[in-house]
């Protein structure tokens, strides 16, 4: 009984976190159809802002990680009207574009802060424990956070103006245009949203990671392969397949220890593997659908 | 006019036949210094030879037969903690392009393997000061004429740092059964995924239980995890009273980190790099404490009489206590210096005829190069008593305290050795509060 509890506990918290990283992504392919490999390179930048905020300026962390969503979202915009505006018909360049902008992020951040390991302190420090499971309050925070997301991204979408322009333009871009809206601009705002969004869970996770420069390869290879495995662009998908891999994660460390290396691995083979069974992903055909 | 044009000929020509013919302009050494400059292990690398370098050249050099030599180093980042292709090329540029007349460096066992077959291609002194694979010193017992060029400069193979860390927590699982009376030791075993660690698991499995512990587990996590809590908790859930951890890379300091800010009731000993440097306080927001780990330097501490001087001045000169890979100091003032010197000359062949017979002291001990039982040469530096020992040292209170060793008797009957300047081991305040009752 224990050994499901930690399981259930260890697969939420984990899920949580590539929920916040892989619905910013999704939003930005499902609206203006870019494939952003620089996503996890803003949660990067947005975690290296945090630090020196808060551990280089001295001010409080949460002055840290305002100042970082909102910096890291207006850095999304200003790189998508100057890098990827230009070329976003050529889908294939704009993946190449984003790859380039994400490298170029690493090196100017190896560059000012070297690559020692460095971290920020908790929000909330301490923890709690449930059913003899111990839980930081951090990873309660991140946990909230990815649900209260999701929920404000759902209201947002669905009971203002700017969230239906967001819809009408994932529908269909030419009619979209054609009923009057800015399609170029509402990509903008998107890709400054869904860029928000990585800097918000680059606030929420970075006091549980490690800072270094190189910190945005790992969650862009699980955050992908999240976003493939709930059909590309649904975020209800990204969701949804965030926690499968948490659980599946969860499950290789507590049922295989002597493996616990292999549980991005194994996660990401139960993505083939229900790929097989549904090439769409899980949320695919709603997705094609909606669209 | 075209007599002031043949004599700029002339001049020019002149000039460069100078420039050509007389490479040794200035008479240096090049020293190639290999390792991951972006991290804290090749600053390591980099700040010792740095060190090595300006007080062999602010006294004039190496005599080399009748000439000083001072010394040129040469860096080249080697990226090898990502990328062991970029380690091979770092290395052969040095050799083609920079030609160098030695290296020193390298760190990751991956990477170190591959730069080790270009240096020996090209019979190249290879110094290596890292990596702890016994397989490096291996392929000089096993195929001589090729590998004799490699030295393994520190730490001592992965076989002996795996008895040094069973010794080490063998004196911590004394000290917490004597403290808080716990009859049978249970001890979870942590090793990151990496080549060196392999052989150091398989130890875990034969010798811990042989001390009288019994291993409750084996966890391998990658070496980048950012999230250990999974790992802690089923580490928790075994009863561990010790987590013996394997560790260089970042992984260490999530998992110091969350184990103490979950307070899990276990000692954290074996091997973590990232505690062995300065920064891993606030690396770990001060929640790695009372973690133990073994050691090479700690400030106020002398395994010899070298080891003050050296260790004082890294400090003085760039505010932190040296790490192991900052024995590239070592490598050029204890180990090549001298030799340099005797051989009078820069020739690899004879330079490894003098070293390999040497006994010298260096700043963490004293070394001596193993032969297998053939009596091959295998370069492989000599554990125990009297040689290399390591420390173990512990994170108290923000600061790093040697506690090992500590009236340490390394064999029946033998005089019990203590290095200056040990304090007593610390159990964490959550450890006696479940335990002392």
């Amino acid at each position: 009984m224990n050994l499901v509890i930690d399981i259930v506990i260890s697969g939420l918290i984990s899920g949580s976190v590539y929920a916040l990283l892989a619905i910013g992504f999704s939003l930005i392919f499902g609206v203006a159809r870019i494939v952003n490999i620089a996503h996890t390179a803003f949660y990067m930048v947005a975690a290296y802002c945090i630090y020196y905020v808060s551990l280089k300026m001295g001010l409080h962390p949460v002055w840290g990680m305002l100042l970082a969503i909102v910096l890291v979202s207006l850095l999304g915009m200003l790189c998508y009207q100057l890098f990827i505006n230009p070329i976003r018909e050529h889908e294939g360049a704009v993946l190449i574009a984003t790859i380039a902008l994400a490298i170029a992020f690493q090196e100017i951040v190896s560059i000012k802060f070297t690559g020692t390991y460095l971290s920020v302190p908790s929000l909330i420090k301490g923890y709690f424990t449930i059913l003899g499971v111990k839980v930081f309050y951090q990873q309660l925070l991140t946990f909230c956070a990815a649900v209260l997301v999701m929920a404000v991204l759902w209201v947002f979408l669905m009971r203002t103006r700017l969230g239906l322009a967001i819809r009408s333009t994932a529908q269909d871009r030419e009619v979209a245009n054609l009923m009057g809206i800015n399609e170029a601009r509402v990509a903008m705002f998107v890709m400054g949203i869904s860029v928000g969004l990585a800097a918000f869970a680059g606030a929420v996770v970075v006091p549980l990671t490690v800072l270094e420069p190189h910190m945005w390869m790992p969650p862009l290879i699980m955050m992908m392969a999240v976003v493939v495995l709930g059909g590309l662009g649904s975020l209800k998908g990204s969701f949804t397949g965030a926690y499968i891999m948490g659980f599946a994660q969860a499950l290789v460390v507590f049922l295989a220890p002597m493996g616990a290396y292999l549980k991005g691995s194994v996660a990401l083979s139960i993505m083939i593997v229900v790929l097989l069974i549904r090439p769409e992903g899980l949320f695919g055909v709603a997705f094609e659908e909606e669209r | 006019m075209k007599k002031l044009n043949v004599l700029c000929s002339i001049v020019l020509v002149s000039f460069l036949v100078v420039t050509i013919s007389v490479p040794a302009w200035g008479a240096r050494i090049k020293i190639g210094v290999i390792g991951p400059m972006k991290y804290v292990q090749g600053k390591g690398h980099w700040n010792g030879a740095k060190m090595a370098r300006d007080e062999i050249n602010a006294k004039g050099g190496i005599k080399v037969g009748d000439e000083m030599m001072k010394i040129k180093l040469v860096k080249a980042d080697s990226n090898e903690i990502l990328n062991v292709t970029d380690a091979a090329n770092a290395m052969e540029r040095l050799i083609t392009r920079s030609k160098v007349d030695f290296v020193i460096g390298g760190f990751r066992t991956e990477a170190v393997l591959a730069m080790q077959d270009i240096a020996m291609e090209n019979k190249m002194i290879f110094i290596g000061v890292g990596a702890a694979t016994n397989e490096l010193c291996d392929r000089v017992g096993r195929d001589y004429d090729t590998y004799k060029y490699w030295f393994r400069g520190s730490p001592f193979n992965s076989s002996l740092l795996a008895k040094t860390a069973f010794v080490q927590v063998g004196t911590v699982a004394a000290i917490l059964q004597k403290n808080l009376n716990i009859p049978k030791i249970k001890i979870a075993v942590v090793g990151e995924k990496a080549m060196w660690v392999e052989g150091m698991i398989r130890a875990c499995k034969v010798f811990l239980p042989k001390m009288g512990m019994e291993v409750v587990g084996i966890w391998r996590p990658s070496p980048v995890a950012t999230d250990v809590t999974a790992e802690l908790s089923a580490i928790q859930r075994s009863g561990a009273h010790i987590i013996f951890t394997i560790f260089s890379s970042s992984v260490g300091i999530p998992f110091a980190r969350q184990a103490g800010e979950l307070k899990i009731p276990a000692v954290l000993t074996g091997i973590n790099v990232e505690a062995q440097k300065d920064g891993f306080w606030e690396a770990t927001q001060g929640m790695g404490n009372y973690l133990m780990t073994m050691n090479t330097y700690a400030r106020g501490v002398e395994s010899n009489e070298l080891t003050k001087a050296f260790v004082d001045g890294y400090v003085a000169k760039y505010g932190e206590t040296p790490t192991y890979t900052s024995d590239t100091y070592s490598a050029i003032v204890n180990t090549l210096a001298p030799v340099i010197e005797e051989a009078g000359t820069l020739d690899a062949d004879k330079i490894v005829a003098i070293l390999e017979n040497r006994v010298y002291k260096s700043t963490s001990g004293t070394i001596k190069y193993m032969k297998d039982a053939k009596g091959n040469h295998l370069h492989e530096l000599t554990w125990g008593p009297g040689y290399l020992t390591s420390l173990a040292v512990q994170w108290q209170d923000g600061e790093l305290k040697a506690f090992w060793p500590n009236n340490w008797v390394a064999a029946k009957g033998a005089p019990p050795i203590t290095y200056k300047g040990m304090v007593p081991y610390k159990i964490p305040p959550w450890m006696i509060e479940k335990y002392k009752k």
